[in-house]
């Protein structure tokens, strides 16, 4: 490890996000840092998906580039895949391929 | 940077083209096999294939045809007509030919048919050409160059990477009183108050605010947004979030103008551009895909676009070279054939956004200077147009024009 070189596998945008993006494959079982915490991967999350920067609730607002861009609408634990099982938009449904797959759930 | 010249092709209307195409172009879907043949057989990176495949008349598609056909980048037409579709061919003909350039007009019914219209065919395109070899060759500069943006194949990398690159790259180009035009206003939703903030006039911020109010609502009757299945997989859950990273694209300029298809900035500066039909939901989705976009903006004068990609697209366009930044850089392994710019570097640490951000705009000199994009040099030449309908901008939308 020590010569290879390190690069960050999730990035934080904007000081007030609530979540950190995703720039490096993060498998099951990685040890991710998010604020000084180290955190065990619970499952694989693939570049440019998103994970908790803490505890989520239940109509928190989500916060990317320091804007709202929509609500939980399940609770997630720090860590923790941020996407369409647990999260919709404050606008307009996100269009699907279909309602079945739980990552692909039209919200 | 203000000195930067190139040499572009000098039109008599005065614009200068960093391109000298000839277009074959069907007027309705029954001529699209015999003008397709023309350009196969013509065997020309310069000859490219557009046309608008409906039978009803409509307004809108006649004014793209006429705004593409006499885009500076276009040296001279061929337009091929069945014979009983309503696009009104003589018109059309005349309008080209009032800029000064060579066309010529078959009509399949009264040609023989197909065998002998694309023997017609060929004999026009050696006509045209030999006239549009003449077009004076001038020093251009980057005052007189429009460039457009769009996203597509957009993943949860494009608004961090890419977009934000595309923005700095726009950004100096501004400054030195270029053109850009970022569009996408369906795409746009959840930014409206943040982009308002940024118009030239309090006026144009409300006029912005609602043309993407209309987007929203023509969106919500359609039955969703403007989000593909592929947006999900890479990452993006919400339109909203898709709309902030698209945004980022428009970089930090003041917004000058709102415009629509066809219409051409008067001024340099950083424009809007609305594709999203105005009245009742009347032709389905205003944007079937990411080169119906890329037509708008060629017929307001984009000499070049710049196409950012997450998920990996492989288009390129009719009339205007398509460079191509992606996004992602695990897409760029797979892709990398199909890309210009590699902006994935960001997110691995080996480039900053300025870097990127710099060797987009050196890609846009060396374009304008001649040198084939990726998607250009693969014969990329994809051209989409379809029913819409729209009304003339209001006088607030382009505050520039009346000062001038």
């Amino acid at each position: 490890m020590t010569n290879t070189k390190k690069i960050a596998q999730a990035i934080l945008l904007h000081p007030s996000d609530n979540i950190l993006v995703c720039v490096a494959h993060i498998y099951e079982g990685d040890i991710i840092t998010i604020d000084d915490q180290s955190i065990v991967a619970t499952r694989d999350i693939e570049v440019g998906h998103k994970l908790a920067r803490r505890a989520l609730a239940v109509g928190d607002k989500v916060f990317r580039y320091g804007a709202p861009i929509g609500s939980m609408t399940q609770a997630a634990q720090q860590g923790e895949h941020v996407h369409m099982h647990n999260m919709q938009s404050d606008y307009i449904p996100s269009h699907t391929r279909t309602r079945q797959n739980k990552d692909r759930s039209e919200s | 940077m203000a000195n930067i010249q190139f040499t572009g092709y000098q039109r008599q209307d005065g614009r200068k083209g960093i391109r000298n195409v000839i277009v074959v172009a069907y007027l309705v879907e029954c001529a699209h096999h015999v003008s397709r043949r023309i350009v196969t057989l013509a065997n020309d990176m310069d000859v490219h294939l557009i046309g608008f495949p409906g039978c009803y008349p409509n307004q809108y598609a006649y004014d793209m045809m006429r705004a593409v056909s006499v885009h500076p980048n276009v040296g001279g037409a061929l337009l091929i007509s069945l014979g009983c579709e309503s696009m009104n061919r003589d018109k059309l003909l005349k309008d080209i030919k009032a800029t000064g350039r060579p066309a010529e007009l078959l009509v399949i019914q009264e040609n023989g048919g197909t065998k002998s219209t694309i023997e017609a065919g060929l004999a026009a395109i050696a006509r045209i050409k030999s006239e549009t070899e003449k077009t004076p060759r001038v020093p251009m500069d980057l005052s007189e160059l429009i460039v457009g943006t769009i996203c597509g194949g957009s993943d949860g990398t494009s608004g961090i990477s890419a977009n934000p690159a595309v923005g700095r790259c726009f950004d100096a180009l501004v400054e030195a009183n270029a053109i850009c035009i970022f569009e996408e206003t369906g795409e746009l939703i959840g930014c409206e108050t943040i982009m308002a903030d940024r118009a030239i006039t309090p006026e144009l911020g409300i006029e912005i605010e609602a043309c993407v109010a209309k987007a929203e609502n023509y969106y919500r009757i359609m039955g969703f947004g403007s989000f593909a299945p592929g947006n999900a997989d890479g990452g993006l859950t919400t339109l909203e979030e898709k709309s902030m990273g698209a945004y980022s694209k428009s970089g930090s300029s003041p917004i000058s103008g709102l415009i629509k298809p066809g219409d051409i900035p008067p001024a340099g500066g950083l424009y809007l551009l609305d594709v999203v039909p105005d009245g009742e939901p009347r032709f389905g989705f205003p944007n079937i895909s990411d080169n119906a976009e890329i037509i708008e903006l060629i017929a307001c004068g984009s000499h070049v676009i710049l196409f950012t990609t997450g998920r990996g697209s492989v288009v390129g366009s009719a009339i205007s070279p398509v460079i191509k930044v992606c996004a992602n850089p695990e897409t760029y392994r797979r892709l990398s054939e199909d890309m210009d710019v590699n902006a994935g570097r960001i997110l691995e640490g080996e480039a900053t956004l300025d870097e990127v951000g710099e060797e987009i705009l050196q890609n846009v000199i060396d374009v304008a200077s001649g040198k084939r994009s990726v998607s250009e040099e693969l014969g990329h030449q994809e051209f989409i147009l379809t029913y819409k309908s729209f009304e003339p901008i209001g006088p607030s939308c382009l505050p520039v024009r009346q000062i001038a």
